[in-house]
Protein backbone atom coordinates (compact mmCIF):
# COMPACT_ATOMS: atom_id res chain seq x y z
CA UNK A 1 0.00 0.00 0.00
CA UNK A 2 1.27 3.63 -0.93
CA UNK A 3 0.33 7.16 -0.82
CA UNK A 4 1.45 9.79 -2.91
CA UNK A 5 0.14 13.18 -2.22
CA UNK A 6 -0.27 15.83 -4.56
CA UNK A 7 -1.69 19.64 -3.84
CA UNK A 8 -2.58 21.53 -6.43
CA UNK A 9 -3.90 25.50 -5.35
CA UNK A 10 -6.00 24.62 -2.18
CA UNK A 11 -6.52 20.70 -3.17
CA UNK A 12 -4.79 18.02 -1.39
CA UNK A 13 -5.38 14.66 -3.51
CA UNK A 14 -4.21 11.51 -1.89
CA UNK A 15 -3.56 8.81 -4.40
CA UNK A 16 -3.55 5.36 -2.98
CA UNK A 17 -2.49 2.66 -4.54
CA UNK A 18 -2.70 -1.66 -3.37
CA UNK A 19 -4.55 -3.42 -0.44
CA UNK A 20 -5.97 -0.85 2.36
CA UNK A 21 -6.52 -3.00 5.71
CA UNK A 22 -6.37 -2.09 9.39
CA UNK A 23 -2.42 -2.94 8.75
CA UNK A 24 -1.89 -0.50 5.86
CA UNK A 25 -4.52 2.14 7.04
CA UNK A 26 -2.12 3.80 10.04
CA UNK A 27 0.69 4.62 7.97
CA UNK A 28 -1.84 5.81 5.04
CA UNK A 29 -3.94 8.13 7.30
CA UNK A 30 -0.39 9.85 9.25
CA UNK A 31 1.18 10.35 6.17
CA UNK A 32 -2.60 12.60 4.95
CA UNK A 33 -3.03 13.92 8.49
CA UNK A 34 0.45 15.28 8.63
CA UNK A 35 0.11 17.32 4.69
CA UNK A 36 -2.96 18.66 6.22
CA UNK A 37 -1.55 19.98 8.67
CA UNK A 38 1.57 21.73 6.35
CA UNK A 39 -1.06 22.33 3.34
CA UNK A 40 -4.08 23.34 4.88
CA UNK A 41 -6.35 22.11 1.76
CA UNK A 42 -10.17 23.23 1.70
CA UNK A 43 -10.73 19.94 -0.08
CA UNK A 44 -8.99 16.24 0.24
CA UNK A 45 -9.27 14.23 -3.03
CA UNK A 46 -9.23 10.16 -2.01
CA UNK A 47 -8.47 8.58 -5.33
CA UNK A 48 -9.09 5.14 -4.91
CA UNK A 49 -8.58 3.87 -8.82
CA UNK A 50 -5.39 2.24 -8.16
CA UNK A 51 -7.01 0.54 -4.81
CA UNK A 52 -7.27 -3.36 -5.26
CA UNK A 53 -8.77 -3.76 -2.11
CA UNK A 54 -10.57 -2.59 1.05
CA UNK A 55 -12.28 -3.53 3.94
CA UNK A 56 -14.15 -1.50 6.22
CA UNK A 57 -10.88 0.18 7.73
CA UNK A 58 -10.72 2.02 4.52
CA UNK A 59 -14.08 3.81 5.59
CA UNK A 60 -12.36 4.63 8.97
CA UNK A 61 -9.89 6.32 6.93
CA UNK A 62 -12.19 7.91 5.00
CA UNK A 63 -14.62 9.06 7.97
CA UNK A 64 -11.32 10.38 10.16
CA UNK A 65 -10.01 12.43 7.44
CA UNK A 66 -13.62 13.67 6.76
CA UNK A 67 -13.72 14.25 10.34
CA UNK A 68 -10.42 16.49 10.10
CA UNK A 69 -11.42 18.38 7.25
CA UNK A 70 -14.77 19.47 8.99
CA UNK A 71 -12.97 21.10 11.76
CA UNK A 72 -10.89 23.16 9.02
CA UNK A 73 -14.21 23.97 6.94
CA UNK A 74 -13.07 21.88 4.02
CA UNK A 75 -14.57 18.85 2.69
CA UNK A 76 -13.66 15.43 1.12
CA UNK A 77 -14.09 14.09 -2.17
CA UNK A 78 -13.85 10.50 -2.67
CA UNK A 79 -12.92 9.93 -6.49
CA UNK A 80 -13.06 6.78 -9.08
CA UNK A 81 -13.12 3.66 -6.80
CA UNK A 82 -13.62 0.54 -8.00
CA UNK A 83 -16.74 -1.51 -8.44
CA UNK A 84 -15.24 -4.24 -5.58
CA UNK A 85 -14.69 -1.04 -2.87
CA UNK A 86 -17.69 0.69 -4.37
CA UNK A 87 -19.84 -1.92 -2.62
CA UNK A 88 -18.03 -1.37 0.80
CA UNK A 89 -18.85 2.25 0.74
CA UNK A 90 -22.47 1.90 -0.61
CA UNK A 91 -22.97 -0.10 2.37
CA UNK A 92 -21.74 1.76 5.12
CA UNK A 93 -23.72 5.31 3.62
CA UNK A 94 -20.34 7.18 3.69
CA UNK A 95 -21.91 9.21 0.50
CA UNK A 96 -23.36 10.90 3.05
CA UNK A 97 -20.83 12.47 4.46
CA UNK A 98 -18.46 12.38 1.18
CA UNK A 99 -19.28 12.63 -2.36
CA UNK A 100 -18.24 9.97 -4.72
CA UNK A 101 -16.93 11.45 -7.87
CA UNK A 102 -16.18 8.48 -10.79
CA UNK A 103 -15.44 10.29 -13.59
CA UNK A 104 -11.78 9.71 -14.71
CA UNK A 105 -10.66 13.19 -14.67
CA UNK A 106 -8.45 14.18 -12.02
CA UNK A 107 -8.92 18.18 -12.69
CA UNK A 108 -10.47 19.45 -9.52
CA UNK B 1 -21.76 -32.37 3.56
CA UNK B 2 -18.85 -33.46 2.06
CA UNK B 3 -15.75 -32.07 2.69
CA UNK B 4 -13.77 -31.37 -0.55
CA UNK B 5 -10.56 -30.05 0.45
CA UNK B 6 -9.61 -28.09 3.47
CA UNK B 7 -7.12 -25.70 4.96
CA UNK B 8 -5.96 -24.49 8.85
CA UNK B 9 -3.94 -21.72 9.18
CA UNK B 10 -2.67 -20.55 12.99
CA UNK B 11 -1.00 -17.56 13.15
CA UNK B 12 -0.11 -14.89 15.91
CA UNK B 13 -2.55 -12.01 16.17
CA UNK B 14 -0.48 -9.11 14.30
CA UNK B 15 -1.69 -6.69 11.96
CA UNK B 16 0.34 -7.63 8.84
CA UNK B 17 -1.40 -11.18 8.88
CA UNK B 18 -4.46 -9.55 7.89
CA UNK B 19 -2.81 -9.60 4.33
CA UNK B 20 -1.46 -13.12 5.01
CA UNK B 21 -5.33 -14.53 5.74
CA UNK B 22 -6.73 -12.77 2.82
CA UNK B 23 -3.78 -13.81 0.60
CA UNK B 24 -4.21 -17.43 1.80
CA UNK B 25 -7.87 -17.78 1.14
CA UNK B 26 -7.55 -16.07 -2.14
CA UNK B 27 -5.24 -18.99 -3.35
CA UNK B 28 -7.30 -21.88 -1.64
CA UNK B 29 -10.28 -20.30 -3.26
CA UNK B 30 -8.71 -20.91 -6.76
CA UNK B 31 -9.50 -24.59 -7.54
CA UNK B 32 -13.32 -23.80 -7.00
CA UNK B 33 -12.52 -20.79 -9.91
CA UNK B 34 -14.80 -18.31 -8.28
CA UNK B 35 -16.15 -15.09 -10.12
CA UNK B 36 -14.02 -11.76 -9.37
CA UNK B 37 -16.96 -10.51 -7.29
CA UNK B 38 -17.42 -13.67 -5.14
CA UNK B 39 -13.56 -13.77 -4.28
CA UNK B 40 -13.94 -10.08 -3.50
CA UNK B 41 -16.77 -10.77 -1.19
CA UNK B 42 -15.46 -13.54 0.72
CA UNK B 43 -11.66 -11.99 0.58
CA UNK B 44 -13.21 -8.67 2.65
CA UNK B 45 -15.57 -10.92 4.99
CA UNK B 46 -12.14 -12.63 6.05
CA UNK B 47 -10.28 -9.49 6.50
CA UNK B 48 -12.95 -7.99 8.68
CA UNK B 49 -13.57 -11.61 10.95
CA UNK B 50 -9.50 -11.44 11.38
CA UNK B 51 -9.06 -7.31 11.97
CA UNK B 52 -11.54 -7.89 14.58
CA UNK B 53 -9.65 -10.73 16.33
CA UNK B 54 -6.42 -8.56 16.55
CA UNK B 55 -7.84 -5.20 17.05
CA UNK B 56 -11.01 -6.68 19.75
CA UNK B 57 -10.02 -10.63 21.02
CA UNK B 58 -6.62 -9.58 21.89
CA UNK B 59 -6.04 -5.57 21.87
CA UNK B 60 -2.70 -5.58 21.62
CA UNK B 61 -2.03 -8.78 23.81
CA UNK B 62 -0.33 -11.81 21.84
CA UNK B 63 -2.41 -14.56 20.86
CA UNK B 64 -2.99 -16.89 17.93
CA UNK B 65 -5.94 -16.67 15.35
CA UNK B 66 -6.87 -19.77 13.90
CA UNK B 67 -8.16 -19.48 10.15
CA UNK B 68 -9.86 -23.16 8.72
CA UNK B 69 -11.32 -22.76 5.35
CA UNK B 70 -13.57 -25.70 3.49
CA UNK B 71 -14.39 -26.30 -0.12
CA UNK B 72 -17.82 -28.80 0.04
CA UNK B 73 -19.34 -30.63 -2.31
CA UNK B 74 -22.24 -28.05 -3.43
CA UNK B 75 -19.56 -25.19 -3.62
CA UNK B 76 -20.03 -23.66 -0.59
CA UNK B 77 -17.48 -21.96 1.36
CA UNK B 78 -16.84 -22.88 4.88
CA UNK B 79 -14.91 -20.19 7.10
CA UNK B 80 -13.93 -20.69 10.86
CA UNK B 81 -12.41 -17.48 12.72
CA UNK B 82 -11.58 -18.37 16.29
CA UNK B 83 -9.69 -16.25 19.03
CA UNK B 84 -8.64 -17.06 21.97
CA UNK B 85 -8.74 -13.37 23.14
CA UNK B 86 -10.94 -11.37 25.78
CA UNK B 87 -14.57 -12.19 24.26
CA UNK B 88 -18.07 -10.15 23.55
CA UNK B 89 -19.83 -9.70 26.46
CA UNK B 90 -22.87 -8.93 24.47
CA UNK B 91 -22.54 -10.07 20.92
CA UNK B 92 -25.90 -8.74 19.63
CA UNK B 93 -24.86 -5.04 20.39
CA UNK B 94 -21.42 -5.84 19.20
CA UNK B 95 -23.11 -6.91 15.98
CA UNK B 96 -24.71 -3.57 15.47
CA UNK B 97 -23.84 -1.45 12.58
CA UNK B 98 -21.75 1.34 13.47
CA UNK B 99 -21.08 -0.29 17.17
CA UNK B 100 -17.21 -0.09 18.33
CA UNK B 101 -15.27 -0.12 21.37
CA UNK B 102 -12.22 1.14 19.52
CA UNK B 103 -13.06 4.21 17.49
CA UNK B 104 -9.07 5.37 18.75
CA UNK B 105 -7.91 3.02 16.06
CA UNK B 106 -10.55 4.51 13.14
CA UNK B 107 -12.56 1.50 13.22
CA UNK B 108 -15.91 2.29 11.44
CA UNK B 109 -18.27 -0.69 13.74
CA UNK B 110 -18.90 -2.20 10.24
CA UNK B 111 -17.03 -5.21 10.36
CA UNK B 112 -19.98 -7.64 11.03
CA UNK B 113 -22.13 -5.63 8.89
CA UNK B 114 -19.70 -6.28 5.69
CA UNK B 115 -19.61 -10.29 6.99
CA UNK B 116 -22.96 -10.37 7.24
CA UNK B 117 -23.95 -8.56 3.74
CA UNK B 118 -20.89 -10.43 1.64
CA UNK B 119 -21.58 -13.98 2.68
CA UNK B 120 -25.00 -16.32 2.80
CA UNK B 121 -24.56 -17.03 6.42
CA UNK B 122 -22.97 -15.91 9.72
CA UNK B 123 -23.03 -16.82 13.07
CA UNK B 124 -21.14 -15.33 16.12
CA UNK B 125 -20.13 -17.24 19.33
CA UNK B 126 -18.62 -15.56 22.05
CA UNK B 127 -17.65 -16.37 25.81
CA UNK B 128 -15.74 -13.42 27.40
CA UNK B 129 -12.36 -14.50 28.81
CA UNK B 130 -12.40 -16.94 26.50
CA UNK B 131 -12.41 -15.95 22.86
CA UNK B 132 -14.68 -15.75 20.05
CA UNK B 133 -15.92 -18.16 17.11
CA UNK B 134 -16.73 -16.65 13.49
CA UNK B 135 -18.70 -18.77 11.27
CA UNK B 136 -19.53 -18.07 7.90
CA UNK B 137 -20.59 -19.61 4.47
CA UNK B 138 -20.63 -18.68 1.28
CA UNK B 139 -22.26 -20.88 -1.77
CA UNK B 140 -20.53 -20.11 -5.06
CA UNK B 141 -22.36 -19.69 -8.26
CA UNK B 142 -22.14 -22.83 -10.68
CA UNK B 143 -19.42 -22.14 -13.59
CA UNK B 144 -21.44 -23.51 -16.15
CA UNK B 145 -23.81 -21.04 -15.83
CA UNK B 146 -21.78 -18.09 -15.59
CA UNK B 147 -20.05 -18.87 -19.14
CA UNK B 148 -23.79 -18.48 -20.89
Amino acid sequence: MAVELLTKEQTLIAVLTGEIDHHSARSIRTEIDDTIETVQPTTLVLDFSGVTFMDSSGIGLIMGRHRLMEIVGGEVIIQNPPLHIQRVMRLSGIERIAHIRTERSVDA
Amino acid sequence: MKTQNTVKLVFPAISENERTARAVVSAFLTQADPTVEELADIRTAVSEAVTNAIVHGYRGSSGDVELHIKLLENREIYLRIKDHGCGIPDVELAMQPLYTTAPEEERAGLGFAVMESFMDKLVVKSRPGYGTTVVMRKKLGSPTCREK
